[in-house]
C-alpha cells in the first residue's frame, strides 16, 4: 500500500511536468497556428523568430543595461518592424502564389533570421533573466517547477486573449474572414497587407513569449530555433487552425513522451522522449487527419 | 436611353491582360448610369467577369492587368485603386461562385461587409437590421454556419454582405450560378427591389440572358473580349439575333444542321 501511494505520486508529479513542459510547446505551436490561420501560408520561420526575439530581447538588456520590461517594448517594436519586413519585402511579393511558394519563402526567412539575429547579437549562449521564479514548489510531496507553472499560467491567459481577440473584435473577425476565402475578404475591402502585417506581429509577439519561457530554462542559444520541429506534432495532433488545439496538443505531447520516458522507456531502451510525439503524431495523421480541433473542410456536393 | 451625359461607372476601351501574355479583353466600353440595372450577357470566358475584375480591381490579385483604357466612376479615374478602397468609395463586387467565409456565421459574414465603415457599432447595427429586412431568411439562420446553408442563401449572403459597405454601385457577378430557377427569381426580385427603394446600381454578368434582360434597364452583349451589340433591354430582348443567339428562340422550329453552320457564320460575322 505505501508503495503504490509513492508509485502514484510519483506518477502524478511527472504527469504534472509533462503537462508544463507542454504548455511550452504549445506557446511555440501558437504562432504557427496564427500565421496557418490568417494566411494559409505554414511558417517554418516561427522558430528562427523566437530566437531572433529572445536575442533581441538579451542583447537589448546587455547593450543599452535597460530593465527588462523596456527591453521587452524596444523587443517588441523589432518583431512589428519584422513583420512589415516579411509582408513588403517577401510576402507582398508572392500574392496568389501556391501555398508551397509561400512556405519556400518563410524558410528563406528561418535561414535569415537565423544568421542576422547571431550576426547582429553573437552567438554565444546568453543567460535569459527576467526575474521568473526557479526552483521547485512542493505540492504534498509533489514536487513542480516554479517556472513551467509560470509558463503555463502565461500560456494559458495567451489564449484566452487570442481567443478573444479572434472572435470579438473586428480585426479578429477580418483575420477569419481572410483566412476562409482570400479574395471575397478583398472584395469586402479588408488589405490583405495589413492583415497580414497584424498576424505576423502577433505571432512574433508569441514568438517573443515562448522565446523568454524557453530561453529561461535553456539559455538563449541557436537550439531554440529547432524547438519548431517540437510544435510539428502538437499541430498534428491539435489541428493547424485551432488555437485551444495547440494548447491541447501541447498537453498530450508534453504528458505523453515523459510517461512513455519512464513508463515505456525501460522496455524498449530507453530515449524515447525524442521520437515519441512523432510517432504519436503519425498515428493522429492515420485516424484524423485535421488533428483534434482543425477545422472540418467543408465541401459541397 | 440616350447617351448619359455623366454616369456613375464609365469603362472606356480597356483592354485586359493576364500574365503579360493572354489578351482577355480586346478594348471593352461600358456605362452605368446612378441609378441603374445594367447588365453584361455572353458565353462562357467572353469576359464578364474580367470586366468586372477589372473595375474592381480584384485583377491584379490574379495577375492580369488593364493594360490599356480607363475606368472611371463619378468622374474620377479610379483604373488604379486598391480594392479596398474602392469599397470606400462605393464599389463593391459580389464575386460568381458566391465566395461566403464559410466557416463564419451568416452574421459573422455581413458584419464582415461592414469592415470600411465608420461609426461604430449602431451604424453597423441599423445597416444590419436593413440587410435582414430585405433577406428575412438570414435573419432566421444568422447563426448557422455560412457553409451550411443552401446555395440560394449563400447567394443572399453575398449580396447582404456587400450591401453591409453602403455600396452605390454593386458589380454582381452570375447570381444565378447553380441555383434554381424560381431562387433566381427571387434573388433577382430583391436586386430590383434595393434598386428602386434604395438607388444602388447594379452592374450584372449573367449568362442567363432571359433573365438578366427582365430585370435590366440596359444591356451589353460581349463576345470573345469585345462588346458587340448594347442597348435597352426590352430592345435587346426583341433583337432577333439576341432572341437566336442568347434567348434560344428560333424563328420557326427546329432547324437543319446547314442552317445551324449559317447561324455560325452570322454569329462569328456579328462579333
Amino acid at each position: 500500500m505505501e508503495d503504490f501511494v509513492i508509485e502514484f505520486m510519483f506518477f502524478l508529479e511527472v504527469l504534472f511536468s509533462g503537462l508544463l513542459t507542454g504548455t511550452l510547446y504549445s506557446l511555440v505551436a501558437l504562432g504557427f497556428v496564427l500565421i496557418f490561420k490568417a494566411s494559409g501560408v505554414f511558417n517554418f520561420a516561427q522558430g528562427a523568430m523566437m530566437l531572433f526575439a529572445a536575442l533581441s530581447l538579451v542583447g537589448f538588456q546587455e547593450m543599452l543595461g535597460v530593465h527588462w520590461t523596456v527591453a521587452f517594448l524596444l523587443t517588441v517594436v523589432v518583431m512589428i518592424l519584422l513583420a512589415w519586413c516579411v509582408e513588403k519585402f517577401v510576402l507582398g511579393k508572392l500574392v496568389n502564389q501556391e501555398p508551397i511558394i509561400l512556405f519556400m519563402a518563410t524558410i528563406g526567412i528561418t535561414f535569415f533570421l537565423d544568421g542576422f539575429g547571431q550576426t547582429l547579437w553573437g552567438s554565444d549562449i546568453k543567460p535569459l533573466d527576467i526575474g521568473l521564479p526557479t526552483g521547485s514548489l512542493d505540492f504534498g510531496g509533489i514536487f513542480v517547477d516554479q517556472l513551467e507553472l509560470v509558463a503555463g499560467a502565461t500560456a494559458g491567459g495567451l489564449v484566452l486573449g487570442l481567443a478573444i481577440f479572434f472572435n470579438k473584435t473586428k480585426i479578429g473577425r477580418a483575420l477569419r474572414a481572410v483566412a476562409d476565402d482570400h479574395q471575397a475578404a478583398m472584395s469586402v475591402g479588408i488589405s490583405l497587407r495589413n492583415i497580414w502585417i497584424i498576424v505576423w506581429s502577433v505571432a512574433g509577439l508569441v514568438g517573443l513569449v515562448a522565446g523568454i519561457m524557453w530561453g529561461s530554462k535553456l539559455g538563449v542559444q541557436f537550439s531554440l530555433s529547432l524547438l519548431a520541429l517540437k510544435a510539428l506534432p502538437v499541430l498534428m495532433l491539435g489541428g493547424f487552425t485551432s488555437i485551444p488545439g495547440a494548447i491541447i496538443g501541447g498537453l498530450i505531447i508534453g504528458a505523453g513522451e515523459k510517461l512513455a520516458e519512464i513508463y515505456l522507456g525501460p522496455f524498449v531502451g530507453g530515449a524515447i522522449e525524442n521520437w515519441f510525439a512523432y510517432m504519436l503524431a503519425m498515428v493522429f495523421l492515420l485516424f484524423r487527419p485535421q488533428g483534434l480541433f482543425g477545422e472540418k473542410i467543408i465541401e459541397r456536393v | 436611353m440616350s447617351a448619359p451625359s455623366n454616369p456613375l461607372l464609365k469603362v472606356n476601351n480597356i483592354e485586359v491582360i493576364y500574365d503579360h501574355v493572354i489578351l482577355v479583353l480586346k478594348g471593352v466600353s461600358l456605362e452605368v448610369e446612378k441609378g441603374s440595372i445594367v447588365s453584361i450577357l455572353g458565353a462562357n470566358g467572353a469576359g464578364k467577369t474580367t470586366t468586372l475584375k477589372a473595375i474592381s480591381n480584384l485583377l491584379r490579385s490574379e495577375r492580369g492587368e488593364v493594360t490599356k483604357g480607363s475606368i472611371e466612376y463619378n468622374g474620377a479615374d479610379i483604373t488604379a485603386k486598391s480594392p479596398a478602397d474602392l469599397v470606400m468609395d462605393g464599389v463593391v463586387q459580389v464575386m460568381e461562385g458566391r465566395h461566403c467565409f464559410e466557416h463564419l456565421t451568416v452574421e459573422e459574414n455581413l458584419l464582415t461587409g461592414a469592415y470600411t465603415r465608420k461609426g461604430g457599432r449602431s451604424v453597423v447595427n441599423a445597416e444590419l437590421e436593413k440587410v435582414y429586412h430585405y433577406f428575412p431568411r438570414l435573419k432566421e439562420r444568422r447563426n448557422s454556419q455560412a457553409g451550411y446553408v443552401s446555395g440560394g442563401e449563400q447567394q443572399m449572403v453575398a449580396v447582404g454582405r456587400a450591401l453591409m459597405a453602403k455600396p452605390s454601385l454593386i458589380l454582381l457577378d452570375e447570381p444565378s450560378m447553380g441555383l434554381a430557377p424560381q431562387l433566381v427569381e427571387e434573388i433577382f426580385e430583391i436586386v430590383r427591389r434595393l434598386n428602386v427603394e434604395t438607388g444602388v446600381s447594379f452592374l450584372v454578368a449573367e449568362q442567363n440572358a432571359t433573365i438578366a434582360l427582365k430585370y435590366a434597364h440596359y444591356g451589353y452583349i460581349l463576345e470573345n473580349g469585345r462588346v458587340v451589340m448594347d442597348g435597352d433591354a426590352t430592345d435587346l430582348a426583341n433583337n432577333e439575333d439576341v432572341k437566336e443567339f442568347y434567348l434560344g428562340l428560333g424563328g420557326d422550329g427546329r432547324k437543319s444542321f446547314r442552317d445551324v453552320k449559317h447561324y455560325r457564320r452570322r454569329k462569328r460575322w456579328l462579333a
